[in-house]
């Protein structure tokens, strides 16, 4: 039930912060107004109702990795537009605010790291780099980190933040679905243990590729997870949809998560998933 | 074919009602009318030549929604007369909005699956408008798995407005469904021949979609969203479909540019919705064509390919 809806079409909100500013933070969820620095140490979890806050790439390698194990690959690789997309914006100039807001060069940022000591090969996508959309970059850059994880016999991991394909690239962007699921294959076929970590949200191309694939699914609590947006599936079917509809739980229980771990375990369980399956192989590189 | 009618397509409509008015009027009164029917059927020709040879990309996306287009059960009905489709996926239920089974094309055996519109408002509800469930994609890949098995070659054809969006498909996982079906096509053991026959909407398109080689009819399209869907992302405004259509490219002619399609498969002037026969025959030579070529091919080198093929595809710069 809606108390209030906008009945003004076309309002713009002007462009959202990627994390909030000041000392004081308000809880999303919850409302609690918490202290900026204690919720930084505790990885940004609100410490009274576990709200996840969505973070940035830097925070995971920050979180998940060994201090100053990360040595990335591939920064360089950037968006070019090939169609010469116009929405309401050029997409070319769209790419340019995204790298200038982010500094980054894409939605995702890849490369070698270590957990509890072990050695890994890392994509950390990105939402705050146009909703952590995949196109071209994203996915040549997750088929080069699973070529990289296959060379090197090493467990990768695939943190996904995504709105899904990114459509300026039209159907570019639709065949690095298929581009990202065939590395994963090879990668499966020799062997390769594949982590896939889904946080906050992770929707539409991206959950229908690289994102279900893991060995192992892994999820943050409350994560909106699905294929279609909740908008589009309450337009098309003409009802609200049900409360928890999409999230992590309600993925988990219908049997397509393994498991839901909060950002403060996720180092522990990611590090415990690579003992018990790669345990004793992940050394033997050759 | 009567029936409906694009604006663009009525000019040439007309005069083919005209000429055939005039058939008849010969016919009846036995008047020798032979020289102005040549010279109108020259006339319609030339028409149809120029109407079809610049439609726009939104004139595509209609034609390849046309009420009239051949589906692919028409399309089996007339190059697969041995077609026996196989139902379910053996978890769920039986999706119709994709059909699959075996049988021959030609003296090629063959596994086919293929994505199944409706033509009355019944049928319509009945294959869900061509929207598949999670059961589709899984049904789609357990006749895969029998074509692995059995060494038979896939063939796919395409026609989706894209995988439904319902409370039920997120339930039973939409996205995994689909996800598998990449997965396991980029590596099945033997070839996958898929041809767009009308719509390509995204994930629900290539669900079925990855293969050796990607063919796509004349007058269809192909994309990462539908013109609607993209314009009512960038416009909020579902209604500028067309300039969605232009920026995103969406036509077989675009896709053949982007070095994603393999190749146009001509229909017959007008589209293939005018004469379901020719448009079956074309369909039914270049499957055999393209099949006998792939079966040349060992595995390893088959599958090689199929993986080069996709990695790489798109476009980026590397600065350092």
């Amino acid at each position: 039930m809606v108390w209030f809806r906008r009945k003004q079409q076309g309002v713009l909100t002007t462009e959202k912060k990627v994390l909030p500013d000041g000392l004081w933070i308000k809880c999303e969820q919850c409302g609690e107004v918490l202290y900026r620095q204690e919720l930084e140490r505790n990885m940004w979890v609100c410490h009274k109702c576990d709200f996840h806050f969505r973070i940035q790439s830097h925070h995971y390698i920050l979180f998940l990795l060994d201090d100053g194990s990360f040595e990335e690959f591939y920064a360089g690789i950037k968006s070019v537009d090939p169609l010469r997309f116009k929405g309401k914006k050029k997409y070319a100039d769209q790419l340019k605010d995204a790298v200038k807001k982010t500094g980054m060069n894409e939605a995702i940022r890849t490369g070698f790291g270590k957990i509890n000591g072990k050695p890994v090969v890392m994509a950390i996508m990105d939402f705050s780099f146009i909703g952590g959309s995949m196109g071209s970059v994203v996915g040549e850059k997750v088929a080069l980190a699973t070529e990289k994880a296959m060379e090197r016999n090493l467990p990768l991991i695939i943190i996904s933040s995504s709105g899904g394909a990114r459509m300026m690239e039209a159907a570019f962007s639709l065949m690095q679905m298929a581009k990202t699921a065939a590395a994963l294959a090879r990668f499966s076929d020799r062997g390769g243990l594949y982590i896939s970590v889904l946080t906050n949200p992770t929707t539409g191309g991206t959950t229908a590729s690289y994102a279900m694939l893991g060995d192992v699914n892994v999820a943050e609590p409350g994560a909106l997870i699905g294929f279609a947006g909740p908008r589009v599936i309450k337009e098309t079917i003409g009802q609200d949809l049900p409360d928890g509809f999409q999230r992590s739980e309600f993925v988990l229980e219908h049997g397509f998560l393994d498991i839901i771990v909060k950002r403060q375990a996720m180092k522990k369980t990611l590090s415990q998933l690579i003992d018990s399956l790669k345990g004793g192989q992940t050394a033997q590189a050759s | 074919m009567n029936g409906f009618v694009f604006d663009f397509e009525r000019p040439i409509v007309e005069l083919e009602k005209k000429i055939q008015g005039m058939k008849e009027y010969s016919y009846i009164e036995n008047v020798e009318l032979q020289d102005e029917i040549s010279h109108l059927e020259a006339k319609a020709e030339k028409l149809r030549k120029e109407i079809y040879a610049k439609l726009t990309r939104w004139q595509r996306v209609q034609l390849a929604r046309h009420p009239q287009r051949p589906y692919t059960l028409d399309y089996l009905q007339r190059m697969m007369p041995d077609f026996l489709e196989l139902h379910g996926d053996r978890r769920f239920k039986d999706d119709p909005a994709i059909v699959a089974g075996v049988g021959h094309i030609r003296d090629l055996p063959v596994v086919l699956i293929g994505h199944q519109k409706g033509r009355t408002t019944r049928e319509k509800l009945h294959r869900n408008f061509g929207m598949p469930n999670p059961e589709g994609y899984r049904k789609a890949l357990r006749l895969m798995g029998l074509a692995a098995k059995f060494k038979r070659p896939v063939v796919t054809l395409i026609d989706t407005p894209g995988a439904y969006p319902g409370i039920g498909a997120e339930e039973r996982g939409q996205a995994e469904a689909i996800a598998k079906n990449l997965f396991e096509m980029s590596h099945l053991p033997v070839p996958i021949l898929t041809i767009v026959i009308g719509e390509g909407a995204s994930g629900g398109a290539l669900g079925i979609g990855v293969g050796d080689k990607i063919l796509m009819l004349e007058n269809t399209w192909y994309s990462v969203i539908s013109p609607e869907g993209c314009a009512a992302i960038l416009w909020r405004d579902a209604g500028k479909a067309k300039e969605a259509a232009e920026a995103m490219r969406v036509t077989a002619k675009d896709l053949l540019e982007m070095g994603i399609a393999d190749e146009i498969i001509p229909e017959p002037v007008g589209g293939a919705h005018r004469n379901y026969d020719e448009a079956a025959k074309i369909l039914e030579t270049v499957i055999t064509e393209r099949l006998e070529e792939l079966l040349a091919l060992p595995t390893d080198e088959l599958l090689e390919k199929r993986y080069r093929k996709y990695r790489k595809i798109g476009y980026w710069e590397e600065s350092s």
